[in-house]
């Protein structure tokens, strides 16, 4: 206890230097800690993004990471776009002669199955049309399937709810194919709400203005998924905006619809030949014919799957893994420098203490103590920066903690860890030990009667 | 520490045929101490005069522990300080000898109380907090102890230092010139609370001084020049 007290009190005497030693150990300590915390909340927003409530992304041929990013993310350029009977192969021959029977198309898509629909009974196949902006914000056609059949959260059994409004519909007296739902983010960094309305850009951001405004019917309440970042519109609008209708080549077979309701400009749905989607959202009733549908689908001309949890995990481990192998090197050099501050600081303070640890001698403290008492010491100001900078880190990621969520989902606390932190607290501690070796063999040496004479 | 003693009894010290020498920068071996013999009994007072660079301080480190002579027998408490390790010397020291120093040699990051129960804990005794409070109160100081070395004043921490050179309650105190920096005023009350502090204790003094009004208050004078072999030779 003494010698924890002899060393407390050294770290006081020459609290200037003390102070400024462990200061520099704490900020190092501190951007270590902020930086895998920084780290494990990408991870954990990519990893969680990836467990969406579908198995597998249908798009066109490509790369399938970019069908994930674009798809799943909202990130990336689409690949190409798929014709609409691509997705209409996910139903079954009712439900397909219905299509027929609402947009207009071909009689005879309807008189079969789909090819897919066997593998995905009890599931569902949502279609998203992408390519269009609100802002930075990507634009997502689709049908109110997305709202109704999709789950998130950490057990994929949270529906959408909405902070304000209601999900969009296929089709509505108020505002008829031009329904928007916004994700939370967008509707709070657009500053728009129920009842706003707003034209999205065809390509890109900086893109041409589509003319038919959108009304927005909800507002999703956050969900911590890349779905904040999306605003929602009704495919059937989606189609209509002009541009994106696929030209006819006049050789389609078209039977006229015969139920879509009027839009009150008199606009019909697009007939199913004009029809694209850019990807679809599946999910299989059985989870094991996700597989088995993966395989089908990348064995046809046009379309490829891609699993989005293994997507994520490649990219993981391809960037991720040496980013993260990086930033523990980092993290060892950051550490290895503060050690190196405090063998700096002690060693450059044994000239004037060498006189205190003879007197310590002389009173017949052993070279071991006084030994001890310099390890001791090193390990005080490593405790305490290592300490003060895991609470600094801490406290600074609770007070951007908020923005955090609201741009990742992902949720920090104050003592929200990462797993690689607790190597941070062995390894300062021994990086300190070793620091205070050389001092403390130069306290073990000193000669005690040079010293007392001095 | 286990050796029994084995000189008589009343010896605290006893020097016999001790030789210490020191390497030259340029080689070669330069013999500072060669005693045939000295004693000091328990309870004895001796102050012990010689000119400078004799060997004075030299000597103290021996009879501490601090060094050991080439060759020779160096008896404390009747231990047998030439046979033990550096840690035996470390504990035996602790146990046994105080140690008074010219520049008192305070530690300054440390209260006075707490430099009186630092001479305790060296000794890996348990800490006698009433003890160091009576010492300092002995010294005169128990308005001064949470002072830092650099609150008192020259004489007051000298007295703390020979307050905490007591602490351990040693048979055998070495005060190494401990007037020479303190006005003449203090240095009465020093000499005063060394040589009453050790005789209430019937602990042995040996007390290097070069002031002939110091020795006066010893009975037994001795002179390092008539005890070192190496001056009767020269």
């Amino acid at each position: 206890m003494w010698l924890l007290r002899i060393a407390w009190r050294n770290f006081c005497y020459r609290s200037l230097s003390s102070v400024l030693t462990t200061i520099s150990l704490a900020l190092g300590v501190a951007l270590v800690v902020m930086v895998l915390a920084v780290f494990g909340i990408v991870t954990e927003a990519f990893s969680r993004n990836a467990q969406v409530g579908y198995n597998l992304v249908v798009g066109p041929k490509g790369s399938a990471l970019q069908l994930t990013l674009n798809s799943v993310y909202y990130l990336s350029q689409p690949i190409e776009n798929l014709p609409f009977t691509e997705y209409m192969e996910f139903f079954d021959a009712p439900a397909r002669a219905e299509m027929v029977r609402k947009y207009g198309g071909d009689p005879a898509l309807g008189e079969r199955d789909g090819v897919y629909y066997p593998m995905i009974a009890g599931g569902y196949a949502i279609p998203l049309a992408l390519g269009d902006y609100l802002g930075e914000f990507r634009v997502v056609g689709t049908t109110p399937d997305f709202f109704e059949k999709l789950r998130h959260g950490p057990t994929l059994e949270e529906p959408f709810t909405m902070r304000e409004g209601r999900a969009l519909e296929s089709y509505s007296d108020d505002y008829g194919y031009y329904e928007a739902v916004l994700g939370s983010r967008v509707a709070a960094h657009m500053n728009l709400a129920v009842g706003d309305t707003f034209s999205s850009t065809h390509g890109d951001p900086e893109g041409k203005g589509h003319g038919q405004k959108f009304t927005v019917v909800g507002v999703l309440a956050p969900t911590g998924t890349p779905n904040d970042r999306a605003a929602f519109v009704n495919l059937e609008g989606f189609y209509l905006q002009e541009n994106h209708a696929k030209p006819l080549t006049g050789e389609e077979t078209i039977e006229p619809p015969s139920e879509a309701p009027n839009d009150p400009d008199g606009a019909m749905p697009l007939t199913i030949p004009e029809r694209e989607v850019t990807s679809i959202l599946v999910r299989t009733g059985m989870p094991m014919m996700g597989v088995v549908l993966e395989n089908q689908v990348n064995e046809s001309l046009r379309s490829q799957a891609a699993a989005p949890v293994g997507e994520i995990a490649k990219l993981m481990n391809a960037i991720i893994g040496p980013l993260l192998a990086a930033l523990l090197v980092i993290t060892l050099i950051t550490c290895v420098v503060a050690a190196v501050g405090v063998l700096v600081a002690i060693y450059n303070s044994m000239n004037d203490r060498r006189r205190d640890i003879a007197v310590m001698r002389a009173l017949g403290a052993r070279r071991g103590t006084v030994t001890g008492v310099i390890l001791l010491e090193s390990f005080l100001v490593a405790l305490i920066g290592a300490l003060s900078g895991w609470f600094l880190a801490h406290a600074s990621i609770w007070a951007f903690s908020g923005e955090i969520e609201d741009r990742t989902g992902v949720q920090v606390g104050i003592l929200t860890t990462s797993a690689y932190e607790w190597y941070i607290f062995p390894l300062v501690l021994i990086l300190a030990a070793l620091a205070g070796i050389l001092p403390a063999a130069s306290a073990y040496r000193t000669d005690v009667g040079t010293n007392l004479a001095a | 520490m286990t050796e029994q003693p084995t000189a008589k009894s009343s010896e605290v010290l006893k020097l016999t045929d001790v030789i210490k020498t020191f390497d030259q920068p340029g080689g070669g071996k330069l013999t500072v101490l060669d005693i045939p013999e000295l004693t000091i009994d328990a309870g004895e007072q001796m102050a012990l005069i010689g000119q400078s660079g004799g060997g004075k301080t030299t000597l103290l480190h021996l009879i501490a522990g601090l060094l050991t002579p080439d060759s020779g027998s160096v008896r404390v408490a009747g231990i047998e300080l030439t046979k033990l390790s550096e840690q035996g010397r470390d504990r035996c020291r602790a146990a046994t000898v105080g140690y008074v120093f010219q520049t008192f040699n305070l530690l300054p990051a440390f209260s006075a109380i707490e430099n009186i129960q630092l001479g305790m804990a060296f000794g890996n005794r348990a800490i006698d907090t009433e003890r160091a409070y009576d010492l300092l109160d002995k010294v005169g100081l128990s308005d001064r102890a949470s002072y830092r070395p650099n609150q008192l004043s020259v004489g007051q921490q000298q007295r703390v230092a020979i307050a905490r050179a007591l602490a351990g309650k040693p048979k055998l105190l070495l005060a190494d010139e401990p007037t020479a920096n303190v006005d003449p005023a203090s240095s009465d009350t020093v000499l005063d609370l060394i040589i009453g502090s050790c005789r209430d204790e019937n602990i042995a003094l040996m007390m290097v001084t070069h002031s002939m009004e110091v020795t006066k208050r010893f009975e037994r004078v001795e002179h390092l020049d008539e005890l070192n072999r190496i001056f009767q030779t020269l």
